[in-house]
């Protein structure tokens, strides 16, 4: 008889500032060993499935709690999060704010430090975890000197080394970079494989998750249990959809294609399905769909050349960049982290002066023009709407911009009602800004620098921490932007989204640009992908192994029907 | 990327080689000491000693001078709120009275009260080096556990050095967010109006103390989820045993003051007379 090790029993939880409960009358066990993924949009309550599992509530955000849970066996109330932390090791999301030592080594002991091991053990069961991890080489690193994945591998092995049973991961890849990401759910993989530990995961990530088995998938929504079902089961059912998560896309390539596909087919991954039925409709549809149209030739707007910048002039992060966006393009600008992806847009916005090159817009030179100056021509959004909102009302927010040019009052006023309506905020003009959901915030701060009738904004990560539902949000507003006649430049690792977005991508490594291409296109170059850290798409493999080339060919004609079909 | 302000930077230097604790308690002693006393040679002594730490310790002036510049403004003020708030302070203590230059009213400036502010100028001088080279040499989680080692409770020890540890991610933070708002106008340079240019800090901050509030939440879970906080005590993967140069430098600093307050206090006074 398999043994659960985590049992919810009609269990429901309330946060204390809420008037309804988070999670409703919820029954689930997961059992000894298993792999269990959990997913569903944001809000729907799986990030505090994953509190009360590990105690964070309600003992760290207080609530109310009815119905049982038990942990190995006993009831989880006696428990404070210490002692839940010998059974469950917690691994959080964005491993940067979480770094608690100064040297990796520290980091990973830090539970045996609060545990109070003695010294020799510590040493002894600190290599132990980062052994596991295939991480031994870096014990003496400091976190600046760490990528985001190789954070990660830090955190997990501070999961490990208490040597919990249980290890939950709570949202592992939303900081990573496909690459970075692939690896981590592959580690996480070898980890359940080789050891005993039972594994939930937490994310609404679900294609890059079933990169690698499962055993079961959690659908979570409202608060409920949706589903709980294998994901091969789940994969051929429309809950997904239905639920607002992304079904991996080559499961949606089958489907325009008019395949059935069927548990047997093993469609967890593009690497196990079963394509002996499909590949065949694959190669119909793809001649049925007419080719892409080669993309305009546009007029520059801004143009960068030879550009070359460092914080020290000895070690430069861009080298001889150059670049061209185009009156009214989409323009992608993508990279690991710290090739000098930021930095470009830093440049842009004239935060910084290059060392060497210029930046022309319109053919005019900018080096002259204040920050002020370019503000009123170029926006820049950043990624997280928290840095930029300063005032507690929306309609000052909007207004701010405005009201520190000098604009009288009236024009103000009707500007920003202006583009709060387009950013579809105008019935919150009122609202305190704390009181909107972020994906709101997030467009209010578009909406801050909208108003500055701008001709061109740069968007840092526009997505980053969104769900299924709020990417399309996000993008279909500024895909409308973008047909009111706005440039956009977005800066992203999201590969997703620069495949259906991006009308070109400039690939930066190392600080410089080795790229400058369609998305699908780069997205296909093998050696591109590696040295940029992003990861094959699904789509690609699809094509290679039902015979179809170009495979870029066939990754764009499915862009645009899907396109087509969803708007 | 802005230099970072007061961080701990790793270079190989006699003076980071040594023990958190021995530095901890050196900077105390030497605090202690040079607060004490106003013997002028004793000071000149300390002096030397402290400069010499600072230079062994090959710490760029950068790193440090801003503060630096901040406590010598703050210095200059407080020697002008000695002398107009206790013009004669030097006499009552010297016993004499050479009058250099009569300023206006009771104002005078006497040899006693220059000698006296030049004493108190020198045991800042003594002493912000030392707490500079403890903050900039010691790594901040050899810095907690040594707190901890002289008895203050590792909670304190360690939100003192977390806090530490953050200092150039919040600068960084601040950086990014007071860019990107200059960008929508909100100047914070002296072109703007001063009136206006606090509102506009304001509105800098604002999102700032959001993020940082963000943050420590973050962290603050991170460190509950790893059994932070458990017991009364816990142990320290950081923790070097001190060595012999640990223990001559204690020695050497406990003899320094040991002799300093001996020469000071040979005459009963712990000022140093050059009047008489």
């Amino acid at each position: 008889m398999r043994k659960p090790v985590i049992e919810f029993e009609r269990f429901t939880f309330q946060y204390r500032a809420q008037s309804e409960p988070t999670l409703h009358e919820i029954d689930l066990s997961i059992y000894e060993g298993e792999k269990v993924l959990i997913v569903g949009p944001s809000g729907s309550g799986k990030s505090t499935l994953a509190h009360c599992i590990n105690g964070l509530a309600p003992h760290f955000y207080p609530g109310e709690r009815s119905g049982g849970l038990k942990i190995m066996g006993e009831p989880a109330d006696g428990w404070n999060i210490a002692e839940l932390s010998d059974r469950i090791g917690t691994v959080m999301q964005d491993p940067d704010g979480q770094f608690v030592g100064l040297t990796v080594a520290e980091d990973i002991a830090f539970k045996l430090e609060n545990d109070g091991v003695a010294h020799a053990e510590m040493v002894r069961r600190v290599e132990e975890a980062a052994a596991e991890v295939d991480f031994l080489d870096f014990l003496n690193a400091s976190p600046q000197e760490l990528s985001g994945g190789q954070k990660q591998k830090t955190t997990l092995a501070g999961g490990l080394v208490g040597g919990a049973p249980i290890l939950l991961f709570d949202e592992p890849l939303a900081s990573l970079d496909p690459h970075a990401g692939r690896s981590t759910v592959e580690l996480i993989d070898r980890l359940h494989r080789e050891s005993k530990r039972t594994i939930v995961i937490i994310e609404h990530r679900l294609e890059e998750m079933l990169h690698c088995p499962v055993d079961r998938v959690i659908v979570i929504d409202d608060g409920r249990i949706a589903a709980d079902l294998p994901p091969e089961q789940l994969l051929c059912s429309d809950l997904l959809r239905a639920k607002g998560i992304r079904e991996p896309l080559h499961l949606t390539a089958l489907r325009y294609a008019g395949c059935e596909v069927t548990p047997e087919m093993r469609p967890r991954s593009v690497e196990t399905i079963e394509l002996e039925p499909g590949a065949g409709r694959l190669r119909s549809w793809y001649e049925a769909n007419a080719a892409a149209p080669e993309t305009a030739v546009r007029e520059p707007l801004l143009e960068l050349n030879g550009i070359t910048f460092g914080y020290d002039p000895a070690r430069p992060v861009l080298r001889d960049v150059s670049l061209s966006v185009g009156r009214g393009e989409i323009l992608c600008i993508a990279g690991r982290n710290g090739a000098g992806k930021s930095t470009i847009s830093r440049l842009i916005c004239g935060f910084h002066k290059p060392i060497e090159g210029s930046i022309r817009l319109e053919g005019r030179d900018l080096l002259d023009d204040s920050i002020r100056e370019r503000a009123q021509r170029i926006g820049f959004v950043m990624q997280n709407p928290n840095h930029m909102l300063s005032k507690p009302l929306l309609y000052d927010e909007a207004a701010l911009g405005l009201l520190n040019r000098g604009v009288p009052a009236e024009e103000i006023r009707e500007r920003v009602h202006e583009t709060l309506r387009v950013c579809g905020l105008y019935p919150f003009r009122g609202w305190p800004v704390s009181a909107l959901s972020y994906g709101q915030k997030k467009r209010a701060t578009i909406a801050s620098i909208l108003v500055l009738r701008p001709d061109i904004l740069i968007l840092d990560e526009p997505t980053a921490g969104q769900d299924f539902r709020h990417y399309n949000e996000m993008m279909r507003f500024l895909l409308e932007l973008n047909r009111g006649g706005m440039t956009l430049i977005l800066i992203t690792h999201d590969m997703h989204l620069m495949l259906e977005y991006g009308q070109r991508a400039i690939v930066l490594s190392e600080g410089r640009r080795i790229a400058d291409a369609a998305p699908a296109r780069i997205l296909g170059d093998a050696a591109l992908v590696e040295e940029a850290h992003l990861s094959e798409t699904s789509l690609h493999l699809l094509a290679r192994r039902a015979g179809i080339s170009p495979e870029d060919e066939f990754v764009a004609r499915f862009i645009r029907s899907e396109k087509e079909l969803t708007s | 990327m802005a230099v970072k302000l007061l961080a701990y930077s790793d270079i190989a230097s006699p003076v980071h080689r040594l023990n958190g604790v021995t530095k901890l308690l050196c900077f105390i002693i030497g605090s202690v000491t040079g607060m004490v006393i106003y013997d002028t040679r004793c000071l000149l002594a300390l002096l030397a000693v402290s400069l010499t730490a600072f230079y062994l310790s090959k710490v760029p002036f950068k790193q440090y001078s801003f503060v630096l510049y901040l406590i010598l403004i703050f210095s200059l003020l407080n020697q002008l709120a000695i002398f107009l708030f206790a013009p004669e302070q030097g006499t009552l203590i010297y016993g004499t009275r050479h009058e250099l230059l009569h300023i206006a009213g009771h104002y005078s400036l006497t040899a006693e009260q220059l000698f006296y502010q030049f004493n108190v100028m020198l045991k800042y001088a003594v002493v912000v080096p030392l707490a500079l080279l403890f903050l900039l040499t010691t790594d901040p989680s050899e810095f907690a556990s040594s707190l901890n080692r002289i008895g203050v409770s590792y909670k304190i020890a360690y939100a003192i050095s977390l806090t530490m540890r953050y200092i150039p991610d919040v600068q960084q933070e601040f950086v990014n967010i007071s860019t990107a708002a200059q960008a929508r106008g909100i100047d914070l340079s002296r072109k703007e109006k001063p009136g206006r240019r606090l509102k506009n800090a304001v509105s800098i901050l604002f999102p700032l103390v959001l993020s940082t509030l963000e943050r420590i939440e973050k962290v603050s879970a991170a460190l509950e989820l790893r059994g932070f906080g458990r017991g009364r005590r816990r142990t320290w993967y950081k923790t070097r045993p001190l060595t012999t140069t640990d223990a001559a430098v204690l020695t050497a600093a406990v003899l320094l003051s040991a002799a300093a307050f001996t020469v000071t206090f040979w005459d009963g006074s712990r000022f140093y007379n050059i009047f008489v």
